[in-house]
């Protein structure tokens, strides 16, 4: 470790880094704007700035950045010196030139880093007097507000958005002091990251629309740690709340799962908790079919009668906590819990946790999918099912770069360096969809097949990889030999399939792949993906021999279920519409736990406002096996409860032993732990209630809260107390201590002089390293503990045979990032995005049909009429269909289905400009 | 990215009409691709071959050379709007291109400017009502001993006088 | 003639261009013949280090050590690039546009032999856009030596193969700064880029390249056909081999000349550019271009070369020198430069793009009566902010900065009567 000396002092830093970084994790205050721990330098803002000496001698030095600037030992530096001071005081003073100083109105106030920063250089004089720079700002679509003229020209946005997310409708404009970040016309930005400019941006140009409209500064937020569901990732997250409102949610880092970024899925995906059709009280259907209010009481004395009246069924669901789930399996016995997946992903889910159980390759991390030197995706259209492994590709390709980089001896932090120097060059990402992906732009090569071809690809690189006798015959074999090629090459290559394309064979084609890697001597990696945040979670908990819902059916019209309770779940998105009426309608009670409003809501006898997951505590399993905590946001209103409490208030009253000893959240947590050897390690995913931070609870609202008082004056000027929150080591108070606990347990960053998300560099390690009370979750799959199982030995269950009926058309799940998601797509901003469910189909196929884009189509005998787009990239016989899509439940993955021109179809209205009201053209120059 | 139409179709479209490249604009363009190994790289060739033909590069022409160049509209604006040669506005039939750098500004260029916007009644940036000229400024011509200097179209003008302006352009403005 | 001139000695009064058969007729591309087949690269590249080239272009960085740099083993096999920076656009400079519009072909020997050094495989001449004519001829030039077997495979029979491209640009001043120069030949924006990596290993392309000036590369086969013996004989002083310099602003005759690397000041103002106009006083200059210091009439007797310029607080930079005289406003002249430096910043980094400004509305406010006592500390404290290389990240803004220090040295006086008297005291802005 390089030694160098600091305004004398003398420090032992870590080679390799830059000067800035190494400050940052001495705990010295350097101000920065265009450094980001994610993305590197490149030396734009010049705020780092410090002086250097040549030697002991040298005594008037040399300005240098410190992101410029690599520590080498014996290197000496001044940071508090009057030559750098003042420099960096200038800086600021030049970037205010321009900077419309409107704090008081800016969405930013309070947490923006240039305020933070014009504080620490110590700038309060103004010298300027000409005019300011204005722009005119852009229409940037539904979730994130432009506000040019707060710019301070950093360039991180489009360094973060173009370079590194890999969007390309973002850039900077003009020159010199006119300089513009915007697109070349109005409109929604494209990239699926986009939201990542709200963070990166250290300012208030980019700002989240949904809380400019519905505003609270950060410092009367009330936050907790908390876990996305929107996809299987498990990223973590910062939720804010204020008024029972969810503000807004920003990320809360986790170097193994999320780093710095969520997918606009994530951020903006959580406005459902605010939706009106959110349940407020429990409903009796009366004979009228009206639903009564009732209190809880009344409804759990109900629910108790239903339960211990006759034989009980429960569904629980993959969108549910893994303690939730839990109690409902106990409810309604091992035999009698399905896991709520549609029948189709049940097993493919199953299927999925058992090849990661069973193979010797490694579950990545995102950190190890970014390591990745060469990548083959089967199947999976991971930008739409699991984003934040998208952008993590997007980085993983860049290991071409970081190669050819270090042959120059180029330190990794040189972004810009090693862009010019790699220019196009990529590692190989190698992807075989049905149909385009967004990933293609990096691909080296993106293959158009149906799953069968895509399975029979993945079988012919696994034994081309292990070098078995020329690999299957067919059109495919010569992709397999370049795709062997470079995965042979690759010292951690890396395979990605998933539930996403439907086909149990493809899965299984990526665990050979990986496997065949890994008996060939290399350290592969296999990350499957699944849908839902608890999707691995649940198969963990329900096994492979629990029913499934068409078994459940099947009972039910035999007369075996009185009542069945149904977690957390539309049914009516998982199986065809008439299975799951019939199914309900056999059931003389049907009881549903949910937040907000739906279909099977609507068939229950009797509803139960189920708490979100803003308001209450669970563990989620993601795709990687990673058990997480989330943790409750604020208190929920009226009479809704977490799910958990629902069934634990039950099953007490039925006086059911096997709840005797449980009280709490963390009973369950270790009941389930201790019954299902698969969840056993749940409990580690985060501390207990008893959980102390040096002897005090954590606070979910920081230190400058303001208006606890007047919150509530218009209802009453008397100041209730404080919730006591009697699960969690999190207290709905701002007294306690928000320092160095475990990661698990972060609920806001905020150091003082760093009010910004800068401030996590103070919780880390190191900048940009893990965070000192360590990562977040634990790990349950212990791959290669098995030894790797030779993947023949599990059979995959039979995908339908591939016919050639030339009249069918094969259905394939096109998932979308907005609207394959069941709640994200009712948040408000998101819904804008949704388009309407469609059938994605080839030219020729459009042809033989007689359809173009925006024509309809009937799927099958009446299972739906959809519209039609056609995309020239679609494998001909192949029909993409909005997977997961209200309105898309009757539609089954692989199926083979009949097509016809849908007669009186109504094309959509096309928009015009002047629907978007503000409109201004380009507006630079 | 998005890349299928799905977001496009919610974004209004500010201008619809769109425009093709010529068979001869393309044919340029495609010989200076030719010599790079990215398409991209020949950004501004083609921006230069475009406004060569049309004058000024329109949103319309600066879509369609960046579909051809299979990039993507904001990048290229990116660029286009970077150089200042590159007219991101119509311009006159004449760009008149005055250099007001250092050694012209000692021998009077303002002074020309004057007589410029005078006769032409146009300000820097501006054309003329008829579409004759567009007067711009210009960094140092590299004719510094023959200063003041202009450039008419691809012209240079050299120790550029009352008189002489008056002769260069004559038939607009007052002598019309 | 007695003196040696060899840039110039196809330059005709009239200007009009020296075609192929002129140029060979003259003893043109003997220096390529000389060079490809007969030497090894690496004696080309000694005869270049030992000549003691510096470049033209304003920089003065020794023209064979910049190229030594560039790898020659076999480990990193691809294209290398040697680019001409026929982008002229420093105020006040006008001598490469001599040297292209008059002999086109003597550049294209020059960069012949430089690329058959650095064995690069294609070399581009980046012009400025406003350089039509100059464009014209080189392309015209560059087809005449791919017909005559200069460029193309198999240069002269020799397994040496080169392609050479004109690439005009798109405006902006940006574009002369080496590695911006190569973000736009790219198609990029020209933003200038961090060293290390130095263009040499990682350039165009992220492969080697070499950037040079027009003046430095006319004098590659010249010294490789002559020997680098006589090159350090041409000039005067410590420095190598002859100079184009100019004079522009209120002399009787401006204009550019080669001359002997160390011709005194004096000589050149006086002798070549005629002395002061009648009635002007000579009050200073810039030794090389927009942004160099000012010096003085005490540094007349000086010799014009990279040290003894140097050691006087400037630079020589680009040689070619503009005159301020006793009725042009200093503050004026020093505003000029700085609304030009302003507007041709790239906008990268801070203190360039929102400095120079800031410096240059000062200067507004001073030159027209606006300007307040605490002004003349905002410009000190710009000058010690923006004014050291390092502080930026390329040298646009520090160069700029050079202009208005030495103004602030050696006319202070003028900035103090402007404040004072709420006017400019050469009335008018100082131009008439």
């Amino acid at each position: 470790m390089p030694t160098i000396t600091i305004d004398g002092v003398a420090y032992e830093v870590e080679a390799g880094r830059n000067l800035l970084e190494s400050c940052l994790s001495l705990g010295l205050d350097l101000p920065y704007f265009c450094w980001h721990p994610a993305m590197g330098s490149i030396g734009a803002c010049r705020q780092c700035a410090v002086v250097q000496y040549q030697n002991a001698e040298d005594n008037r030095g040399r300005i240098v950045m410190g992101c410029m600037t690599p520590v080498t030992d014996g290197a000496i530096f001044s940071l508090s010196g009057d030559k750098a001071r003042h420099f960096r005081e200038a800086i600021v003073e030049s970037l205010m030139l321009n900077h419309p100083h409107d704090c008081p109105v800016c969405a930013e106030g309070g947490e923006c880093h240039l305020q933070d920063m014009t504080v620490m250089v110590g700038h309060r004089d103004r010298h300027y007097r000409g005019r300011k720079n204005t722009h005119r700002n852009q229409y940037l679509g539904p979730l994130i507000n432009h506000e040019m003229n707060r710019c301070i020209t950093c360039y991180r946005c489009t360094r973060y958005y173009r370079d590194y997310a890999g969007g390309t409708d973002l850039a900077a404009m003009a020159a010199h002091d006119h300089i513009y970040f915007g697109r070349h016309q109005e409109g929604v930005l494209q990239s699926e990251f986009a939201g990542n400019l709200v963070e990166v941006c250290p300012t208030g140009v980019f700002t989240d629309k949904s809380l400019v409209h519905d505003y609270t500064r950060k410092w009367d937020l009330q936050s907790a740690p908390s876990v996305c569901t929107a996809c299987a990732v498990g990223c973590n997250t910062i939720p804010g709340e204020r008024y029972g409102r969810l503000k807004r949610v920003h990320n809360r880092f986790n170097a193994e799962v999320n780093g710095y970024f969520l997918c606009d899925r994530g951020r903006f995906g959580a406005g459902f908790v605010n939706s009106d059709r959110a349940l407020e009280f429990p409903g009796l259907r009366e004979a009228d079919g009206r639903y009564r209010a009732l209190d809880h009481h009344d409804a759990l004395h109900r629910m108790m009668d239903s339960c211990a009246a006759g034989k009980v069924a429960g569904i629980g669901s993959p969108r549910a906590s893994v303690e939730a789930n839990y109690l409902l399996r106990l409810l309604a016995g091992t035999d009698n819990f399905a896991p709520g997946f549609s029948d189709a992903e049940q097993d493919l889910v199953n299927l999925a946790l058992r090849l990661q159980q069973q193979s010797a390759a490694v579950t990545p991390d995102i950190r190890t999918i970014e390591s990745a030197d060469a990548v083959l995706v089967l199947g999976e259209d991971v930008t739409n099912t699991a984003p934040r492994i998208a952008l993590a590709l997007r980085q993983s390709v860049r290991n071409k770069a970081y190669e050819m980089a270090a042959g120059l001896r180029l330190e990794t932090w040189q972004d810009a360096a090693i862009r010019n120097l790699a220019q196009q060059q990529r590692s190989p990402l190698f992807i075989a969809a049905v149909a385009d992906t967004p990933l293609d732009d990096v691909a080296t090569r993106r293959l158009s097949l149906a799953p069968e071809g895509i399975a029979a690809l993945g079988q012919a690189v696994a034994a081309g990889i292990s070098g078995a006798a020329s690999a299957t015959p067919g059109s495919t074999s010569g992709e397999a030999v370049d795709i062997v090629a470079a995965l042979a090459r690759a010292s951690r290559p890396l395979v990605i399939a998933g539930t996403g394309c439907g086909s149990a064979a493809v899965l299984q084609a990526a665990a050979e792949v990986a496997n065949a890697l890994c008996s060939s001597g290399r350290q592969a990696m296999l990350c499957l993906c699944v849908p839902e945040a608890n999707s691995l979670g649940q198969a963990m908990l329900a096994g492979p021999k629990a029913p499934n819902l068409g078994a459940l059916e099947e009972r039910a019209r035999a007369g075996e279920i009185d009542t069945l309770v149904v977690l957390e779940n539309d049914l009516y998105r998982r199986g065809n519409s008439a299975g799951i009426d019939a199914l309900l309608a056999e059931c003389r009670n049907v009881i549903v736990l949910d937040g907000l409003d739906n279909a099977t809501t609507s068939a229950a006898t009797l509803v139960l406002p189920a708490a979100n997951f803003a308001e209450s505590e669970g563990t989620l399993v993601s795709l990687e096996g990673r058990a997480q905590r989330y943790y409750p946001l604020f208190q929920p209103r009226e009479e809704r409860r977490p799910s958990w409490v629902w069934l634990l208030a039950c099953m007490k009253e039925l006086e059911r032993p096997d709840v005797h000893s449980l009280h709490h959240f963390d009973d369950i947590t270790r009941a389930c732990a201790a019954d299902i050897p698969a969840l056993a390690g749940i409990t580690a995913a985060a501390p207990d209630l008893h959980y102390l931070n040096l002897g005090v609870k954590i606070p979910r609202q920081p230190s400058r809260y303001s208006g606890r008082t007047a919150m509530r004056a218009n209802i009453s000027v008397h100041e209730p107390k404080q919730r006591e929150d009697e699960e969690t080591p999190l207290a709905f108070t701002m007294e306690g201590l928000n320092r160095s606990q475990p990661g698990a347990l972060l609920p806001w960053v905020w150091s003082p002089g760093w009010n910004s998300n800068q401030s996590l560099h103070k919780f880390q390690t190191h900048a940009g390293g893990p965070l000192k009370g360590g990562t977040a979750g634990v790990r349950l799959l212990h791959p290669g503990a098995a030894g790797g199982h030779r993947i023949s030995d599990i059979t995959a269950p039979a995908t339908a045979a591939a016919s050639a009926a030339p009249d069918l058309w094969q259905l394939v799940p096109r998932p979308r990032i907005f609207g394959s998601d069941e709640l994200s797509a009712l948040s408000p901003g998101l819904a804008e995005l949704v388009v309407p469910g469609f059938i994605e189909l080839s030219p020729a196929d459009a042809g033989r049909l007689g359809v173009a884009t925006g024509d309809g189509v009937d799927v099958g005998d009446g299972i739906a009429t959809l519209e039609v787009r056609v995309n020239a990239t679609m494998t001909t016989g192949c029909a993409g269909y909005s997977a997961g899509f209200a309105g898309s439940g009757n539609l089954a993955p692989l199926a083979r289905v009949t097509l016809q021109r849908a007669a009186n179809w109504q094309r959509r209205p096309q928009l015009i400009g002047s629907d978007r009201g503000n409109g201004s053209g380009s507006s630079h120059v | 990215m998005l890349t299928g139409d799905c977001m496009s179709e919610l974004i209004p479209v500010v201008s619809d009409g769109e425009t093709a490249l010529s068979a001869a604009e393309i044919a340029l363009i495609d010989a200076e691709i030719a010599h790079v190994p990215y398409r991209s790289a020949v950004a501004i060739d083609a921006l230069k071959i475009v406004q060569a033909q049309r004058g000024w590069v329109s949103d319309e022409s600066l879509r369609a050379i960046a579909r051809h160049l299979r990039m993507s509209a904001a990048e290229l604006d990116g660029v286009a709007t970077f150089y200042n040669l590159i007219f991101r506005r119509p311009v006159g039939e004449q760009v008149i291109l005055l250099c007001n750098s250092i050694s012209c500004w000692i021998k009077g260029c303002d002074t020309l400017q004057a007589q410029i916007s005078e006769r032409l009644g146009i300000g820097l940036g501006e054309t003329t009502a008829d579409n004759r000229y567009t007067l711009l400024p210009v960094t140092c011509l590299g004719a510094c001993d023959k200063a003041p200097v202009l450039m008419v179209g691809e012209e240079l003008h050299e120790d550029v006088s009352a008189q002489s302006l008056r002769e260069l352009l004559a038939g607009s403005g007052d002598d019309r | 003639m007695s003196l040696d001139l060899p840039l110039t000695r196809n330059v005709r009064a009239d200007r009009s261009p020296t075609d192929l058969k002129a140029y060979e007729a003259n003893g043109g591309y003997r220096g390529m013949k000389a060079a490809i087949g007969k030497l090894s690269p690496a004696d080309c590249l000694q005869i270049i280090k030992d000549s003691n080239l510096r470049g033209r272009g304003g920089a003065g960085f020794p023209t064979g050590m910049k190229w030594s740099f560039v790898p020659m083993d076999d480990a990193s096999p691809g294209h290398k690039y040697l680019i001409c920076n026929a982008d002229e656009m420093e105020p006040g400079t006008f001598k490469d546009r001599l040297l292209l519009e008059c002999d086109p072909h003597q550049l294209i020997e020059g960069m012949i032999c430089a690329a058959y050094t650095i064995q690069a495989d294609l070399a581009y001449i980046f012009i400025r856009a406003e350089y039509h004519k100059a464009a014209e001829l080189l392309r015209e030039a560059i087809a005449a030596c791919y017909e005559r077997g200069y460029l193309g495979n198999n240069i002269l029979g020799s397994d040496y193969s080169l392609q050479m491209q004109v690439h005009s640009s798109a405006g902006r001043y940006i574009c002369g700064e080496e590695t911006a120069l190569i973000s736009s030949l790219e198609g990029k924006r020209a933003n200038p880029r961090a060293k290390p990596p130095f263009p040499q290993v990682s350039g165009l392309w992220g492969r080697p390249t070499i950037v040079n000036n027009v003046e430095t590369l006319c004098n590659i086969h010249h010294i490789i056909e002559r020997g680098a013996d006589w090159f350090q004989g041409l000039g005067l002083t410590e420095d190598a081999g002859t100079k184009l310099y100019g004079v522009s602003g209120r002399v009787k005759r401006p204009g550019c000349w080669e001359l002997p690397i160390g011709t005194p000041i004096r000589e050149i103002i006086e002798r070549h550019a005629g002395g002061m106009e009648d009635g002007y006083r000579l009050r200073g200059f810039l030794p090389g271009g927009g942004s160099t210091d000012f010096l003085t009439p005490e540094h007349l007797d000086l010799a014009m070369d990279y040290g003894t310029i140097g050691k006087a607080g400037s630079r020589m930079g680009t040689g070619t020198m503009i005159i301020l005289d006793d009725k042009t406003c200093p503050v004026g002249f020093v505003k000029n430069l700085m609304e030009f430096f302003a507007r041709e910043s790239c906008g990268f980094c801070t203190p360039c793009r929102d400095g120079l400004p800031w410096s240059a509305q000062v200067l507004d406010d001073i030159e027209g009566g606006r300007g307040r006592p605490e002004d003349m500390d905002t410009l000190a404290r710009q000058v010690e902010f923006i004014g050291a290389i390092g502080n930026t990240h390329c040298a646009l803004a520090p160069g700029a900065m050079e202009p208005l220090q030495s103004a602030m040295k050696y006319f202070r006086e003028d900035f103090e009567r402007h404040i004072s008297g709420s006017a400019c005291p050469f009335c008018d802005g100082g131009a008439h």
